[in-house]
């Protein structure tokens, strides 16, 4: 089974953790502004790569902490984990293939 | 050939379809070489008499999902639109080896649908109203007709999920996948329409709102216009085309059992313990169950979840036990909010979707090439179509199926 690196368990399995989809999409600053559409965009609009991307993960059997990670979607490998509020490292410089960043 | 070293090897069989260089322009491109994007070109030259077509494919003919289904066909869907366009392909389905002039191994042996709590009773019996008042064939059988139907499932009291009923669709089955898109193949390419193998998109060159052609591996080619039926792929069109489309792609796995003899008579689905399985003609069980829960291009999945629907086939069906697994794979598939497909169209004039189907696409395969074909021929929706709309999502006007289409997404 894949192991994935909580940032603040350490490696553990898979199924251990539960999905959160693509990270840092903000909640509308001014959320009474939005327009219909917009609205629509930050409820069910979501990047959709195939590639090096950002997304969230929870460990559910364990802390239950949320957590951000950099996965390749091609190859399902983990690049890199970090906690919420650490910046992102620069996905141009992830690369494909490197492991575990 | 005599000298060649397979002396007395039968004759290599007919190609059903010629490999055909592109052309530089053609009246309809169809993205995507699978189930959709042939029954959309076999629709089109037999309902519309529109041949001018090219379906452009960036691997090998029908190897995407359509190689990597459970193909599974029912039509039992909580919503009157789901139901009315999975009848009407589930129609289809009735009249497609005659259609087709090509044996598919359609067979309607029923599906059930299990309950195992008291809440799953409550949805299946109101499903089946829903299904009843839509002309779509169900019933509510009780444990003794789940035991009568299929006696190889496991109705003891004292499991984990007691089967407490199910419902049934007698007119639910199965098909041969393969020869499904290959005898779509077949008219399609009888009719003069180009099937392009090899051949990826790359690009597309726009003139205000509309496309004017696509760019791919095997050169330019102009369309008049543009059908997207990529299915997991859809996201890198669009993304290149530079609209949003509310997809996830995922991972979604199968797995077959080794050939045994004629055990299983129907086809039974679990929501609740999540497995469902059927028995190929061949003799091989085939099972699946819900998608790996991150997004994934990989073709492939993560084991633990092959090893939980394993579990649950063991569960419901205790023979199992002693059959071992031939092969498991994975597909793509795209998933969207409401578990419901966008058919229809989007921000360009010329340019028509076909994505969303998730993990049930197979069994919409003739319908949606049906409704598909229609909207391109007109410019409008046909009726089927026209709820699916990728609008929808910020009208608010869903179509929800998630858990009500009885089964997990």
């Amino acid at each position: 089974m894949q192991l994935i690196e909580c940032p603040w368990c350490g490696p553990r399995e898979e199924a251990e953790f539960s999905y959160g989809g693509q990270a840092h999409v903000p909640y509308p600053a001014d959320p009474s502004a939005l327009s219909d559409e917009e609205w629509a965009h930050y409820v069910f609009f979501r990047d959709n790569t195939a590639g090096v991307w950002a997304e969230r993960w929870m460990h559910a059997t364990a802390c239950r902490r949320w957590f951000n990670a950099v996965r390749d979607t091609r190859t399902h490998a983990f690049l890199a984990t970090y906690r919420p509020g650490d910046p992102s490292p620069d996905l141009t410089a992830a690369g494909t293939g490197a492991g575990r960043g | 050939m005599s000298t060649a070293p397979a002396t007395g090897v039968p004759e290599h069989p007919a190609l059903l379809w010629r490999n055909p260089d592109p052309k530089p322009s053609y009246d309809v491109v169809i993205v995507g070489g699978g189930g959709h994007g042939l029954a959309t070109a076999h629709y089109l030259a037999k309902n519309h008499g529109i041949t001018n077509v090219a379906v452009l494919e960036k691997g090998w003919l029908a190897g995407g999902n359509m190689a990597r289904n459970t193909t599974l066909i029912r039509s039992n869907y909580l919503w009157d639109e789901s139901a009315a366009i999975y009848e009407h392909s589930l129609k289809l389905w009735e009249t497609l080896e005659e259609d087709l002039d090509y044996p598919i191994l359609f067979s309607q042996r029923g599906v059930l649908n299990l309950a195992h709590t008291l809440q799953d009773v409550r949805d299946s019996v109101r499903r089946v109203g829903a299904n009843v008042l839509n002309g779509v064939d169900a019933e509510w059988v009780d444990t003794a007709g789940v035991a009568e139907l299929c006696p190889i499932v496991n109705t003891s009291p004292d499991i984990r999920y007691p089967v407490l009923g199910a419902t049934y669709q007698p007119r639910a089955g199965i098909a041969k996948h393969d020869y499904v898109a290959w005898g779509l193949a077949r008219r399609a390419d009888e009719a003069g329409i180009d099937l392009i193998q090899d051949c990826e998109v790359l690009g597309f060159t726009t003139d205000g709102d509309r496309v004017t052609g696509v760019r791919t591996s095997r050169g330019d080619i102009a369309c008049g216009t543009l059908a997207l039926c990529a299915a997991g792929r859809t996201s890198t069109l669009t993304d290149e085309l530079g609209f949003r489309v509310p997809l996830q792609s995922h991972p979604l796995q199968a797995l077959v059992s080794e050939l045994l003899e004629p055990v299983h008579p129907t086809v039974v689905m679990s929501n609740a313990v999540h497995v469902y399985v059927s028995q190929a003609h061949k003799g091989e069980l085939v099972m699946g169950a819900g998608v790996d829960s991150y997004n994934g291009y990989g073709q492939r999945g993560s084991f633990h979840i092959v090893e939980r629907q394993m579990a649950a086939a063991v569960e419901l069906f205790p023979v199992f036990a002693r059959a071992h697994v031939l092969r498991t794979w994975g597909g793509v598939v795209d998933v969207t909010p409401d578990a419901s497909p966008i058919v229809g169209r989007t921000p360009y004039e010329n340019v028509y979707l076909n994505c969303g189907w998730g993990t049930g696409g197979f069994k919409a395969t003739p319908g949606v090439g049906w409704c598909l074909a229609h909207t391109i021929a007109t410019g409008e929706p046909h009726p089927y179509n026209a709820p699916f709309t990728l609008d929808r999502f910020v009208t608010g006007r869903l179509v929800d199926e998630h858990g009500a289409a009885a089964v997990a997404h």
